[in-house]
């Protein structure tokens, strides 16, 4: 029973982060590109500085028809939102925050290839809401996601496989356990190239082609209305969350720090987290969309080599070290 | 080996427990699945029947305990080969409804040898372990056992199997390079290292590759460029054929 009891604990804990989470995300992201851009946006919903536009964008969402054009494919159409959007509530549970098992939804033995074969699937609803959605801009959409995802998965993958390497363990809790401060240094290429290999996988700017939005609408996402559009803006930014976390916990140390690790290690966690969550939406305001070929040959020219170079190098210290 | 065999302890097939009830469910929902992927006349509908059918593997491998062999399966088959599936459906043709022309001929034919097949694995399997029974209690398909018995009894099949799959890769860098019947095909001159006299002048001028905003331009080239990276894997041919890309569209 008291064990029926603390799973049901965890999954509840994890379900009510990943409903907070991405939603501190957008309203940070509202607020940080306002003021990097120098735009006011809504100041007005809720008294101090428009903190209640999210809620009204909320409501606004609920309130609106949820609209399935004539020749769309009825019952995909539907269902592909919740396709995008539960792998990153499955990807949330493998992650710890903290030392020890208290810390983490559920400690998966294989973390890391559970966590990347999981956020894979989720691309699968952009894919099925681009086609049956019965448009060509949709479609479109869906092609550059697909195209996206095929590219970034390789670097992504070999640069997680690096960190494996290093730790000698394939569980993110163990590999968070055995970090030390000079893995920053060692592992860093394999950081950026996994960084800008997630940002990409999610979308986001300047990885947005698959949502252009001055060549194609919105892309995958152009025939969706009310909430249904809703579920695919969440699911971006509970990638966010994920991306960041496993970034942390892969490369940055997770719950490690100067100080207070055994008690607070959860705030380091979520500092370092929030931290990238920054670095992502001042990405986006910073620098242009790129097109589609230069986004394929950064992938295959630039940061396949990188990562299979940060694999030889773990190697050698690796066998130089043991 | 690591897998604890009892091979001599009688297990009854009349008091099932839960996780072989639960066994038999998903192998009878990835049946259909299967079967339904075989059926429909909807193309893409297919592609997602095969992610059921994918899926329910993944979790029968689960219910053995086979925790890394599942996630494999999921990031390989679901997450790779059903996407660039579908890809390559989205790229060619996928109407929205029925396909009638998505049907062969063939059917007979593909149904028995598939009914051979699954005989022969079945009959390879039951010949292979007979009455052994394995006890589920711990796992015993974990990382650690996986790895050491990948890595210590199969090496040399596996690194077989590698050979096998460089020279797919090798095969696949041939095949797409073979682009001679083509007008401004100069795949087959950069292979011999002769510089084709077209390509500088086309690569020299991005910008007026980028003008172009029709759509079907646009699409095409979306479409060429990230398939030649994506099958070759090298920068040289798909500039090459980015090269070809641009001749082709003005």
């Amino acid at each position: 029973m008291n064990d029926a009891l603390d799973v049901a604990l965890r999954l509840l804990v994890v379900f009510v982060v990943f409903l907070t989470l991405p939603l501190v995300i957008g309203q940070t992201e509202h607020k940080v590109m306002a003021h990097m851009q120098g735009r006011l946006g809504p100041m007005y919903a809720g008294g101090f500085h428009g903190w209640a536009q999210l809620v009204a964008d909320g409501v606004k969402f609920a309130q609106k028809e949820d609209i399935v054009p004539a020749d769309a494919d009825r019952r995909v159409f539907q269902l592909a939102p919740a396709v995008a959007l539960l792998p990153y509530l499955l990807v949330l549970l493998a992650i710890p925050i903290g030392p020890g098992e208290g810390a983490v939804g559920e400690v998966i033995d294989a973390g890391i290839f559970f966590v990347l074969a999981v956020m894979g699937v989720g691309v699968l609803g952009s894919l099925m809401a681009g086609w049956a959605s019965a448009n060509k801009f949709s479609l479109l959409g869906g092609l550059r996601t697909a195209a996206q995802l095929l590219a970034y998965e390789l670097p992504m993958l070999l640069a997680a496989a690096s960190v494996a390497m290093a730790a000698g363990t394939v569980s993110l809790p163990g590999i968070v356990a055995a970090f030390e401060w000079w893995w920053l240094p060692w592992q860093i290429v394999g950081a950026i190239v996994f960084f800008v290999a997630g940002l990409a996988e999610l979308q986001r700017p300047p990885f947005d082609m698959p949502v252009a939005d001055s060549e194609i609408i919105f892309g995958a996402y152009t025939e969706y209305t009310g909430l249904r559009f809703a579920l695919f803006l969440l699911a971006e930014y509970a990638g966010i969350v994920v991306l960041c976390g496993l970034t942390t916990v892969l490369f940055l140390g997770g719950w490690h720090g100067p100080w207070g690790a055994d008690g607070l290690g959860w705030v380091w966690t979520l500092l370092k987290t929030a931290v990238l969550a920054f670095i992502v939406i001042w990405l986006r305001v910073t620098y242009p969309r790129l097109r589609e070929d230069q986004l394929q040959k950064l992938s295959w020219v630039l940061l396949v080599p990188l990562a299979l170079a940060q694999i030889a190098l773990t190697g050698i210290v690796k066998v130089a070290i043991n | 080996m690591n897998l604890h065999v009892a091979a001599d302890a009688p297990q009854g097939f009349l008091s099932p427990t839960g996780v072989e009830i639960a066994f038999v469910l998903v192998g009878l929902v990835t049946l259909g699945a299967a079967i339904i992927t075989v059926t429909t006349r909807q193309l893409v509908h297919a592609a997602l029947w095969l992610v059921v059918a994918l899926g329910g593997l993944a979790v029968e491998y689960l219910l053995l305990t086979a925790e890394f062999i599942a996630w494999v399966q999921v990031l390989i088959y679901v997450g790779s080969v059903v996407v660039l599936l579908l890809f390559g459906l989205m790229l060619t043709r996928a109407p929205i409804g029925r396909s009638p022309d998505a049907d062969s001929g063939n059917r007979p034919a593909a149904l028995a040898v598939a009914l051979a097949a699954a005989a022969a694995l079945v009959w390879v399997v039951v010949d292979a372990f007979r009455t052994q029974w394995i006890k589920l209690d711990k796992p015993q398909g974990t990382t650690d056992v996986t790895g050491s018995v990948l890595f210590r009894h199969w090496v040399l099949p596996f690194e077989a199997l590698s050979v096998l799959l460089l020279a797919a890769l090798v095969g696949a860098i041939v095949l797409s390079r073979k682009s001679k019947d083509e007008p401004g095909g100069n795949g087959r001159q950069n292979r011999n290292g002769r510089p084709t006299p077209k390509a500088p002048r086309a690569q020299s001028d991005p910008k007026a590759q980028s003008a172009q905003t029709s759509q079907s331009g646009q699409t095409s080239q979306s479409g060429q460029t990230s398939q030649s990276g994506q099958t070759s894997q090298s920068g040289q041919t798909s500039q090459s054929d980015q090269a070809d890309q641009t001749e082709r569209t003005r």
